[in-house]
């Protein structure tokens, strides 16, 4: 795992450097002061709310779009200057893009084998994803699952050194979901690097070496996924139903908690490790017994939800 | 300041610009096979025009010679219509609901983010629809000279000639098409706008020679209207008049630079 680290410090090590990217369409600031950089063998979350600019940034990525200001270097390349060194060293599977419906898997993987200087063994792939009884399925017929295999297939056929997936566990049941996170540690145990676009914590925090959490367009967080989870204001979280009426008043005054919110007859207590026994000993000492007690620590999503802000 | 730092890579440069060797052949060769997955395009293309042309045959008064047809009989001026009518089929109807398709369903982005470009997979549907084209022709002219004894055309260079830019005004009218509708749906409605003025105007419902003149003078400039007046010269022996040849291929040019001005890869 590499350490935290300010996008700038890394610039040498860097195999995609973004840096003041910029988007706009029509009126609408898609992306908007972007900058990160992505260390050669790490596999770096992009996560944030839909709308976020998310896709746009890892779009100038690929080079599919013009920035309308900052730069993208993959490798030190233009994505869009130098598109045939670009395209060769980055895979992608893109979010929503298909494939010819009449296509065989087998003719796909030929296809795009075609397509690169130096491939990967298409069979060999087809293989390690589990294609292999499915080579002569046409595309149309395949399942979600398997389209998805298959664009993992595509992605790394042309053998590169930067893979680009975009939401690519979204519409999967949760068996395949895991499937394809296991399939993305094996990427990742093979040394490229991955840039992973989602919107699922539990993807992020399992598979990320570090998140760059994106909203409205602009990078509100880049750490670890550790990281970001020590930053959320609430450490842990206590909820229960009183038996007997409680003044929140004094488990507000308790020490260490943040806040005290009370809602349908349950209470919640925001703190952190020590405001457990606090809450414990007073009930205790009221006589009240604390009815479907729950205590959470925080977790990725919370740290998402205090970093993206409020709007929905 | 916009200095980049200029790295040199053995497979960059010059070389970058280059497609990936085979690769066009690939593509040539995956959509050449998923055109053959496709028997309706296929159908009307290929045998429709010449089915056509075996039905009307089949009426008996089509095989005699007409006065008002200086002697000829209505089934010899079917075998043009049946060319010209795979010509239009394959350049407005098929064509570009496969390319809009493409483009709809994120084909040709994909592609474009391999070091292949996503105009190979334009290129091969060009190419195939052209080829269906030239087989379609030579079967209405083999059907229309074994089996109805219409004269094979006299001039066949001229007529080669003809029937290239006809292709490829088609194609490329086509092309403009699939560039100025957004969806599939959208294509298919604008084809089929355009498909019935390139019918009438080449002549498949009302031979170009029994229109009026003033009516003769606005086909000819026409792309499909002065290519049937060069294929039916062609067809009388005579080489195509450069006027008709001319207009066919202009119109060829404007169109390909039309549909290359607004086609739109995603």
């Amino acid at each position: 795992m590499s350490a935290t680290a300010l996008p700038g410090t890394l610039l040498d090590m860097a195999i995609i450097e973004v840096s003041g990217l910029h988007k706009a369409y029509g009126e609408k600031k898609a992306v908007d002061g972007v900058s990160f950089a992505v260390e050669e063998g790490e596999v770096f979350g992009i996560l944030g709310p839909n709308g976020a600019g998310k896709t746009t940034t890892v779009e100038c990525v690929e080079g599919l779009r013009r920035p309308d200001g900052g730069s993208v270097r993959v490798a030190g390349y233009d994505p869009l200057t130098d598109r045939g060194a670009v395209t060769r060293l980055l895979g992608a599977q893109l979010q929503e893009s298909e494939l010819q419906p009449k296509i065989t898997v087998r003719e796909a993987l030929e296809l795009y084998a075609a397509c690169y200087p130096d491939p990967a063994d298409w069979r060999a792939l087809a293989e390690r994803l589990g294609l292999t009884d499915k080579l002569r399925t046409r595309f149309a017929k395949l399942s979600g699952g398997q389209k998805q295999r298959l664009f993992i297939a595509l992605a790394l056929i042309g053998n590169p050194r930067v893979v680009v997936l975009d939401e690519l566990t979204t519409g999967l049941d949760p068996r395949a979901r895991r499937e394809t996170w296991q399939l993305i540690e094996e990427v990742r145990d093979s040394g490229v690097t991955v840039l992973l676009v989602t919107h699922f914590m539990e993807e992020a925090q399992r598979l990320c070496h570090r998140i760059a959490l994106i909203d409205k367009g602009r990078v509100t967080a880049l750490d670890t996924p550790a990281g970001l989870i020590g930053r959320t204001a609430s450490g842990t979280a206590i909820s229960f139903r009183p038996s007997a009426p409680l003044d929140t008043r004094e488990l507000a005054a308790l020490p260490s908690v943040s806040s005290v919110t009370e809602k349908d007859g349950r209470i919640l207590v925001d703190g952190t490790d020590e405001t457990v026994n606090a809450v414990l000993s007073l009930l205790a000492g009221r006589g009240v017994t604390a009815y479907e007690l729950r205590v959470t620590e925080a977790t990725l999503d919370d740290a998402y939800l205090d970093l993206t802000g409020t709007e929905s | 300041m916009t200095t980049t730092t200029t790295r040199t890579h053995p497979s960059v440069g010059q070389g970058s610009t280059t497609a990936v060797k085979g690769s066009a052949i690939a593509v040539l060769k995956a959509e050449a096979r998923l055109f053959l997955r496709e028997p309706s395009a296929l159908f009307w293309i290929l045998a429709f025009p010449t089915v056509l042309l075996c039905i009307l045959g089949s009426i008996p008064s089509f095989r005699e010679a007409s006065a008002d047809l200086n002697g000829l009989r209505v089934v010899d001026l079917y075998v043009p219509v049946a060319v010209l009518l795979g010509v239009i089929t394959a350049g407005i109807q098929a064509m570009p609901p496969v390319l809009t398709g493409y483009r709809e369903r994120g084909v040709l982005r994909r592609m474009s983010t391999t070091p292949v470009r996503p105009g190979s997979l334009i290129g091969a549907q060009i190419v195939l629809h052209g080829a269906a084209v030239v087989l379609s022709a030579a079967l209405a002219l083999a059907v229309g000279r074994i089996v109805f004894g219409v004269a094979l055309p006299r001039q066949f260079p001229g007529y080669l000639v003809a029937l290239v830019l006809a292709s490829l005004a088609a194609l490329a009218l086509g092309g403009t098409v699939s560039a100025v509708s957004r969806t599939t749906k959208i294509t298919q409605t604008v084809g089929s706008v355009v498909f019935f003025p390139m019918m009438f105007t080449a002549g498949v419902y009302l031979p170009v020679s029994t229109m009026p003149d003033a009516l003769q003078r606005v086909v000819d400039l026409t792309p499909l209207g002065a290519a049937a007046q060069a294929l039916d010269a062609a067809t009388a022996g005579d080489w195509p008049s450069w006027t008709h040849l001319g207009v066919t291929a202009l119109w060829a040019v404007l169109l390909m630079a039309a549909a290359r001005r607004w086609f739109k890869w995603e």
